[in-house]
């Protein structure tokens, strides 16, 4: 299984490579996950689901949260990461998800330690608010940081093989993403030479590489899935290779096809449904029949919104598209390993 | 409990917060729509309103300045931060100070991607809406942050970010700071100093420490609003809402956020709970999908049945994620508004929200099912 990740997709220069070479043919065997989506629309837990997903069989994830939300802790139910990767879950079939809340101050403060030798002095200055401030001078600093982080657990390796099979990176929502992944944006505005530089040139050729695939999680509903269309555009433009489109909470649709337009209009046959539900052998009062009516009126209105949005996003995404069900009983850590598994079979 | 609030006069400002995706911006909108109809004078403050909410509200130039919505007697606006932000620095300082300001490449950055400025920029508008006095109620829509706490927390990050000590530390460590604080740091700072001189450039460090200085005069006058705008929220003319959709994310942060305002003693009016799936009929999940495997001739009667029953199982959810929030925070009223069907478009849309907002409990759209519902609170 390890082998997957041994070989690496040749480097490639930027300018040279087209968007199509960029992208492969099986986003789900990229190193890099990068996973995103409008807020809202669950990309934490996909994230943590897809971790599960790729470590399964032996493997060995990291699942990358940069936000300082404690997303990841919230999702698996335990206490705040701190800025130390350690594990997190247990795989289907033996393999190990670990995970690590990266914080852009304490990634400035790891530098300087490494180039500097602050010693107690690094402590003293976060107290103060001067690291935070460093971070804060130049936006773009931060992005660097905490991409440049994530790139080090994903090239890391041990005794010649990568300690992680698969890098998961919840990443920003989708209206910062290509800010955030846009590194080379972001070195434009720090000095042009230094560690933090090459370690930017790093990040930039694996973001830009069939290496990394970007994940858009959406829900079928019209903002979710313009942010989506919208996202996809800006990082085909910037040139980072969209892997797939998740849309997340799918429901069961109960309507024939054929009825869900006039339901949606409010027209349901509610004596169809009543001798209906007599031969099944329920013989309710007029207004629970009416409750179920308006209930129904509801569910055709949605399912029928939901079919618009799908196909809008039809139309415009022709890559690998992957459907997760919404769990009635939300999502606890039974529900992730049941998203995990859906995504293994699946993909 | 929405109506007295909005009816009252003593009630000033409304705020609207939460975490991101959860309808901030509809219930604002919805809220001022219903209180202007009731013949009070409204503005409403919007931050980042969806396409066609935007357009039901005749917003689409930004303007910066509150403008009449058509057709109804309410004023609406859509915050521009960088605008705002030039505004304030006009009105504090010299033609050709403020010129100056404006012209620093470090203040492009800060009044457009720092993270922080928008939450500032809102609070100011707010404040700038207050003193104008030409309305006597105004709903305030907050930014989609990060987390619902960036509201309250991102002036004073900024006002640390701005009153240039760290500026001055950074861009000449040997002279600013005092002894002290060389002593206690020792030659850490100086190395850091010089790292983050490295790493960021010499340019911008000279850059931001320009607009430091030339900030510098007008920063008191700044200081000094931030804090009467946090007075303004603290004031008993002020309700907080908290919104929140029955995902435990959303309802995790909120209860952040209510934790939060009552360690701040920020007035709280209440919790509301958007996009609920309440039960409309009677029959309970188990026995409807039992009857639906028997109605197999009827495709139609099985389908109802099916989809009750999952309606059933997702209102148990939502009434346990509830349950939890509440338990945590029994004092908090919550008013519960249940789903609308696509894209709020029109000021009628708003005002069916208006409707769920005052009347958390309506008759089902067809029959009586009230007593089904689960307690509000």
């Amino acid at each position: 299984m390890r082998g997957v990740c041994g070989e690496w997709p040749p480097l490639r220069d930027r300018q040279g490579a087209t968007y199509a070479e960029l992208v492969t043919s099986d986003p789900w065997a990229a190193r890099l996950h990068v996973v995103s989506g409008k807020g809202g629309t669950g990309k934490t837990t996909v994230a943590a689901a897809l971790a599960l997903a790729l470590a399964s069989g032996g493997r060995r994830t990291l699942l990358v949260e940069v936000e300082g939300r404690q997303g990841i802790a919230q999702v698996f139910d335990t206490a705040p990461l701190p800025y130390e990767e350690r594990r997190i879950a247990v795989a289907p079939g033996g393999g190990e998800v670990r995970a690590l809340a990266v914080d852009a101050e304490a990634a400035l403060l790891e530098y300087f330690e490494m180039f500097y030798k602050l010693g107690v002095a690094g402590r003293t200055l976060k107290r103060m608010g001067a690291v935070e401030f460093a971070t804060t001078l130049a936006p773009g600093l931060r992005d660097v940081l905490l991409t440049g982080k994530v790139k080090e657990c994903v090239s890391r390796t041990e005794n010649g093989r990568p300690v992680y099979d698969a890098v998961v990176l919840d990443a920003p929502p989708t209206g910062r993403l290509v800010t955030f992944l846009d590194v080379t944006k972001a070195m434009a505005e720090l000095a042009r030479t230094g560690p933090i530089h090459s370690q930017a040139e790093g990040v930039v050729a694996l973001l830009h590489s069939p290496r990394t695939a970007v994940h858009l999680v959406t829900l079928l509903e019209d903002l979710p899935v313009t942010e989506t269309l919208d996202a996809i555009r800006e990082l085909e433009a910037a040139h980072l290779p969209v892997g797939s489109v998740i849309v997340n909470r799918v429901r069961e649709q109960w309507l024939p096809d054929r009825s869900v337009a006039s339901a949606a209009s409010g027209r349901v046959d509610a004596g169809r449904v009543r001798s209906g539900l007599l031969a099944a052998g329920l013989d309710l009062p007029p207004e629970v029949l009416d409750g179920l009516v308006a209930e129904t009126v509801e569910h055709a209105v949605r399912v029928a919104a939901e079919t618009a949005a799908g196909e809008r996003l039809a139309a415009e995404w022709h890559g690998p598209r992957l459907e997760l069900p919404q769990l009635l009983d939300g999502v606890d850590l039974g529900g992730l390993y049941e998203l995990a598994e859906m995504i293994t079979h699946d993909r | 409990m929405i109506d007295e609030m909005l009816a009252d006069p003593r009630t000033r400002i409304v705020v609207c917060c939460g975490s991101g995706g959860v309808g901030k911006t509809t219930t604002s909108a919805a809220l001022a729509l219903r209180a202007a109809e009731r013949g009070r004078r409204v503005v409403v403050l919007t931050i980042d309103p969806a396409r066609r909410l935007a357009q039901a509200l005749g917003l689409d130039e930004l303007s910066n300045e509150p403008a009449p919505v058509e057709g109804v007697p309410l004023d609406a606006m859509m915050l521009d931060m960088r605008r705002t932000f030039d505004e304030m620095v006009y009105a504090h300082s010299t033609p050709e100070r403020a010129a100056k300001i404006i012209d620093n490449p470090f203040y492009k950055t800060i009044s457009s991607s720092f993270s922080g400025t928008q939450e500032y920029m809102a609070m100011e508008k707010l404040g700038q809406l207050c003193a104008r006095g030409e309305w006597d109620l105004i709903v305030v829509d907050t930014p989609p942050s990060r987390s619902a706490l960036d509201f309250l927390d991102a002036p004073q990050r900024m006002s640390r970010f701005l009153d240039g000590r760290m500026i001055r530390l950074l861009s000449s460590p040997a002279r600013a700071g005092g002894k002290g604080l060389r002593k206690l740091v020792g030659a850490g700072f100086g190395l850091f100093a010089k790292g983050v001189s490295t790493i960021i450039g010499g340019q911008l460090l000279t850059d931001a420490s320009a607009f430091v200085s030339a900030f510098d005069t007008m920063f008191g006058g700044f200081r000094e609003r931030a804090t009467r705008t946090y007075e303004l929220l603290r004031s008993p003319g002020t309700a907080f809402l908290v919104v929140a959709t029955p995902e435990p994310d959303a309802l995790r942060e909120a209860a952040y956020f209510v934790d939060r305002l009552a360690g701040e003693g920020m007035p709280l009016a209440g919790l509301v709970l958007n996009r609920t799936h309440p039960v409309l009929a009677p029959l309970s999940a188990a026995k409807a999908r039992s009857a639906a495997e028997n109605a197999g001739s009827s495709r139609l009667a099985a389908a109802v049945l099916r989809l009750h029953a999952d309606r059933v199982d997702l209102a148990e959810r939502e009434d346990r994620l509830l349950a939890r929030f509440s338990g945590a925070h029994p004092s908090v009223p919550v008013v519960r508004v249940s789903a609308v069907a696509g894209d709020i478009s029109d000021l009628d849309g708003l005002r069916a929200v208006g409707e769920r907002l005052a009347d958390p409990d309506p008759p089902a759209p067809v029959g009586t099912v009230r007593s089904l519902r689960g307690p509000l609170s």
